[in-house]
């Protein structure tokens, strides 16, 4: 028998009993749909946790002074200066050949003033890979380049929320800005990051460069780099940890440290961080999709619980058929493509479902959406899967029947 | 000559029911000529819907051999068995056993489905089937909109449709009034006219008696087999309208 009058056969008698096909197909619809959404958005919360860190920066260590211990208490991180400007210079004539960009930050908390405005925020002295570093641009003006900064110019890069609270609706750019009771002029104003993973308003920054700020803001320039930490950026994410080793050396190295020292600095590794939290996404969405997977199993039940039903229902019109030619694989494929279409169908109307679920959780939760085709492609072929699987022993119980049994059965 | 259409030899069909040994038949012999009309007599538990099984290929001897056209077909698989059923032989059950909720005509169509012959060639064949029956106009009709007589003409129709050599006719008037019995049967009496072995399975002498050869079975053996001049179905026809 072709497969187009099997299809039709099919078509019809699932259509004969509407109500139960649609009910039927209600198990594999949702779970094709949820299967979906968990997939996509679980993709989009990867994405979204992905987009956190890298607005902190990409494959960054964050190099900071060790700590000093007095009599017996610690002073925590950065508590003793031990990081020099040596140190930095080693660093950014490639001496670790895996870093890719480095910068000082120094900041401190002070307040800054417009004409009519003032506002108590954090203030950055920076040399300009900083900003290669966060890789955030302005959305007005520019940044500040090397040749730039050279002579500790009073220019400012200001975030958003500072630009907000100074200026208000009117252009920053070329405004003046009061720095710690100093003058300097507004010359961009950053592209908005909102909140950090940690929860900090990112926009709530004012940056300078870093001569300057060594100048107005700091006591000069020393042997130390004391209230400062080094931002690092690793060629790749894959040498982070090798980077981070490299660095260890070079620094234990030009300290004078022996082996049995412990380091004097510390060096904090955000990637892996990052990494920890992707892990314990993954893992949630890795949860949500088994719990899908599970609804979607148990709509195969169902297509097979009903499959069965369909197949004692009609065990005359299958006596009937045998008496008249059909073999045992007429039979069984008859009642296989019957579950299959319904699971076919249903999966179909599931990636909608799916589609359309995954849509509003990704604007309910502001993540991107994903919905890429080869989702679609599986989520239709597991549809299909379903359909054999569990349509296969009702239609081999169908196909094994005796014609003569089956011609007497009374319904 | 050619070789007879049925020649089964030593027949034996035994079930288990229970702890029990069932002889369902015990030694049949018969030979069938092509485009012969015999009726198959018994009470019930003689062995003759056994018999009809086995000749209809539905079921197998379980000693003996059955040729069919020449053919041994008493060790096929299941599917080969099947394949012979849809080429070889067309059922009328008294029972009608059509499919529901389907036309007539698509009735008719389902054993060339199983053949592989194509949807435009099917049609074709199964409305020529239904107006050799006479059910012209009732193509479309679906099967519970038709009368019993016209039900059963479908069912013949689609016995017809294979170009089946046998036609099997299990009580073939069984749920029928008189005046469509004769109608019923003077239809397959005019199949053998056009050279279609029909195979009444009766135990009602009545219809017997449109059978040239008469076999009668007991206890799963043949006891008596009789040539007799069949009566005409469709003078009864004419004389009852």
């Amino acid at each position: 028998m072709n497969i187009f009058t099997t299809l039709k056969l099919a078509f019809r008698a699932l259509w004969r009993n509407k109500v139960r096909s649609v009910l039927t197909m209600l198990g594999i619809i949702f779970g094709i749909g949820t299967v979906i959404a968990m997939i996509s958005s679980g993709q989009g919360a990867r994405e979204a946790v992905a987009d956190v860190f890298r607005a902190m920066g990409t494959n960054l260590l964050i190099i900071t002074s060790g700590s000093q211990s007095t009599g017996g208490a610690a002073g925590g991180a950065g508590s003793r200066y031990s990081l020099t400007w040596n140190d930095l210079a080693a660093i950014e004539n490639g001496e670790v050949p895996t870093v890719r960009w480095v910068t000082p930050v120094l900041s401190s908390r002070v307040q800054v003033a417009a004409e009519d405005a003032n506002w108590n925020t954090q203030v950055m002295g920076v040399k300009p890979p900083y900003f290669l570093i966060k890789s955030w641009g302005v959305k007005a003006g520019t940044l500040f380049d090397d040749d730039a900064a050279a002579n500790g110019p009073k220019i400012a890069v200001i975030g958003q929320t500072v630009a907000t609270q100074l200026y208000g609706g009117s252009n920053p750019l070329g405004q003046p800005i009061r720095i710690s009771g100093q003058p300097y002029e507004v010359v961009g104003v950053l592209e908005t990051k909102g909140q950090s993973a940690m929860g900090q308003d990112q926009d709530d920054i004012v940056v300078i460069p870093l001569k300057t700020y060594l100048q107005k803001l700091d006591k000069g320039v020393g042997k130390y780099i004391s209230r400062g930490q080094l931002y690092v950026s690793v060629a790749s994410e894959d040498e982070i940890t090798h980077a981070e080793a490299q660095i260890t050396a070079l620094l234990r190295e030009r300290h004078n440290l022996q082996a049995t020292d412990d380091d004097d600095f510390r060096i904090r590794n955000l990637a892996e961080f990052a990494l920890s939290q992707q892990k314990s996404t993954e893992r949630i969405s890795t949860l949500l999709a088994i719990v899908a997977a599970m609804s979607l199993i148990v709509g195969g039940i169902g297509v097979m619980n009903i499959m069965l039903v369909s197949v004692i229902e009609r065990t005359r019109e299958i006596g009937i058929r045998m008496a008249v030619g059909a073999k045992p694989y007429d039979v069984m494929t008859q009642f296989l493509v019957e579950s299959l279409v319904l699971a076919a169908v249903g999966g179909v109307l599931g990636l909608g479902f799916g589609a359309v679920l995954a849509k509003y959780m990704a604007s309910y939760y502001g993540w991107k959406l994903f919905f890429p085709a080869t989702t679609a492609m599986i989520a239709f072929a597991v549809a299909g899967g379903v359909g054999v699987v569990f349509g296969l022993y009702p239609a081999i119980r169908a196909s094994r029947l005796d014609p003569i049994t089956a011609l007497r059965y009374e319904t | 000559m050619t070789a007879p259409l049925i020649e089964m030899r030593g027949i034996e069909r035994t079930y288990v029911m229970g702890d029990n040994l069932v002889r369902a038949l015990r030694g049949v012999d018969l030979v069938i000529e092509k485009g012969s009309s015999i009726a198959i007599m018994g009470a019930s538990g003689s062995g003759k819907s056994t018999m009809m099984n086995i000749m209809g290929c539905l079921d197998q001897p379980t000693r003996g051999s059955y040729l069919l056209n020449g053919k041994d077909v008493a060790r096929l698989s299941r599917s080969e068995l099947a394949d012979v059923r849809g080429r070889m032989i067309g059922f009328v059950f008294q029972s009608f056993n059509l499919l529901s909720r389907t036309s007539a005509l698509e009735n008719c169509e389902m054993p060339l489905m199983y053949q592989g012959i194509s949807g435009r060639e099917r049609h074709k064949r199964a409305l020529d089937a239904l107006h050799r029956v006479g059910l012209e106009g009732r193509e479309h009709h679906h099967t519970n909109q038709l009368s019993g007589g016209q039900q059963q003409r479908v069912a013949i129709a689609r016995a017809l449709v294979g170009s089946a050599p046998i036609i099997m006719a299990d009580e073939p008037t069984g749920n029928l009034d008189t005046a469509t019995s004769y109608e019923v049967m003077a239809i397959l009496q005019g199949l053998v006219d056009t050279g279609i072995t029909v195979v009444l399975v009766t135990h009602e002498p009545d219809i017997a008696a449109y059978a040239r050869r008469v076999i009668t079975l007991r206890d799963g053996l043949i006891v008596d087999d009789k040539q007799q001049e069949p009566v005409r179905a469709h003078e009864r026809v004419e004389a009852a309208s």
